[in-house]
């Protein structure tokens, strides 16, 4: 794969280190002192109920929110004493594709490869949009895209500067069968490369497949955290109602398995 | 520096080339300025001179409305699909995001300037062109865009932002736009040039201040 800049090997295998975060929304504390690792080549599915704080947390490690507390670390990196490299670090798919629809798609990632500062951005883009299949509809404005396709060039926008680290809100929405599988190619691609994944997801049978670690996030907390290996979507989903109906919760709210 | 200045020609550039397409925003503020500089040459029987008198602050007030619908838009197109988003997670100082917008927008509202002031001047047969008033409509224009741009920001957000713009807006500019009427009305009409001289000052002094206020605590608010 062609780096848009070289970094240095240090930063390649940094880790994600967050410690103690709180955030809440008037009264309601959705980050409860919530610490949480990815290490390299690591691909991380957090699951929980609708209201967990799993965008939340996402927000937060991709500082597009503060914490009241607690700290989030990128190698030598933080949000506070370095942020803009922190974020060059970072590729980001949420729930909405943040792109703009009257932009082509090409449009759309030339823009972000100017905000990256992406040396031969033109090759760049070309790659990305290959990598997600759109390369023959690149000059169509993206306001005449499926919300698949909408999804699979959030997920180009994401890769574009090569970040070391991966958060997907939901990656999977609005995808249809081969483009989840594109997904899915390309998260396990990331990984190999010794990059991180740390994802969001309703279906456990998904978390289960796809991920090397699944933890549940409940109570503002990590509340329970396993290796994929010897895991069931079944179990997953046992364990999910144990845990979440012990502590109050309604037993598998907005949850596919 | 020049990661910053490229985030903000990058955003100018994005802009633009969105406005090329759609013509939303310039073409709705010419049509409604062009709509309040006809109805004040027509609604009123008024002699030339009072025509001339009138003219600094007729092509202020129109500015100053038409400016609003830039500032609007120009920001609900970042709050669309939360492209807002995109924009925070890059490498960049947000601030160039705030100055990024506030130059699209004000080069929306100098090609309004730039239409409505020779067609009020045509419809009147008055001549309002001097170096003197396109320095004043420069500074005028940059001061009520940096001060719109920030407080567009504070309500990106919130559901009633198109109508609570123009009340957080207007009661903060209204030092400048005392500034500009005066100071267009003296070179207008011809005047004390100590007194121009202050406002001038005053112009200057007002951009200045916005632009550091916009520099200290964008960050801050595009972020909450």
């Amino acid at each position: 794969m062609i780096l848009p800049q070289a970094l240095p090997e240090e930063t390649r295998r940094a880790m994600l280190n967050a410690v103690n975060l709180t955030r809440s929304f008037g009264n309601r504390q959705v980050l409860r002192g919530l610490s949480l690792t990815v290490e390299p080549a690591e691909i991380v599915s957090l699951v929980g109920i609708n209201g967990a704080g799993k965008t939340t947390l996402l927000r937060v490690l991709a500082n597009l929110l503060r914490p009241e507390q607690g700290m989030v670390r990128f190698g030598s990196y933080t949000p506070l004493n370095a942020p803009a490299e922190y974020r060059r670090h970072i590729g980001v798919v949420m729930h909405t594709s943040m792109l703009y629809d009257n932009l082509s798609a090409r449009e759309n990632l030339r823009f972000f490869s100017r905000l990256y500062q992406i040396a031969d951005s033109d090759k760049r883009i070309r790659q990305v949009l290959e990598m997600v299949a759109l390369n023959s509809r690149a000059d169509e404005l993206v306001r005449t895209f499926s919300r698949g396709m909408q999804q699979r060039l959030a997920i180009a926008r994401a890769l574009l500067h090569d970040p070391d680290l991966l958060l997907l809100d939901e990656p999977y929405t609005g995808l249809d069968q081969r483009s989840s599988e594109l997904c899915e190619m390309l998260i396990r691609q990331a990984a190999a490369d010794g990059k991180m994944v740390l994802l969001t997801t309703h279906d456990f049978n998904q978390a289960v497949a796809i991920s090397t670690r699944v933890d549940l996030l409940h109570d503002g907390k990590i509340s329970w955290s396993s290796p994929s290996a010897g895991l069931s979507g079944k179990s997953l989903r046992a364990t999910f109602n144990e845990l979440t109906v012990f502590s109050g919760s309604h037993k598998g709210h907005g949850v596919n398995t | 520096m020049k990661p910053f200045i490229g985030a903000i020609l990058a955003i100018f550039w994005k802009d633009l080339l969105a406005e090329r397409r759609t013509r939303e925003i310039l073409g709705t503020m010419l049509v409604f300025a062009l709509t309040v500089i006809l109805v004040f040459v027509f609604a009123f029987d008024l002699s030339v001179e009072i025509r001339r008198k009138a003219a600094a602050g007729v092509i202020w007030v129109t500015l100053c409305f038409a400016g609003t619908i830039s500032l609007n838009r120009s920001l609900t197109l970042e709050r669309d699909r939360e492209a807002i988003n995109a924009l925070l997670l890059a490498p960049v100082d947000r601030t160039a995001i705030f100055f990024g917008k506030a130059l699209v927008n004000w080069v929306y509202l100098l090609i309004t300037a730039a239409i409505i002031v020779p067609v009020y001047a045509l419809l009147n047969n008055l001549s309002l062109f001097s170096w003197g008033g396109l320095g004043v409509i420069l500074l005028g224009t940059l001061g009520y865009i940096l001060t719109g741009t920030l407080l567009s920001t504070l309500t990106l957000q919130l559901r009633a932002r198109d109508m609570l713009l123009p009340v957080l807006l207007f009661p903060v500019i209204i030092p400048l736009l005392l500034a500009c009427v005066r100071a267009s009305t003296i070179l207008l009409q011809g005047g004390n040039p100590a007194e121009l001289d202050t406002w001038l000052v005053m112009l200057v002094g007002y951009d200045l201040l916005f632009a550091a206020v916009g520099l200290l605590v964008f960050d801050r608010i595009i972020e909450e």
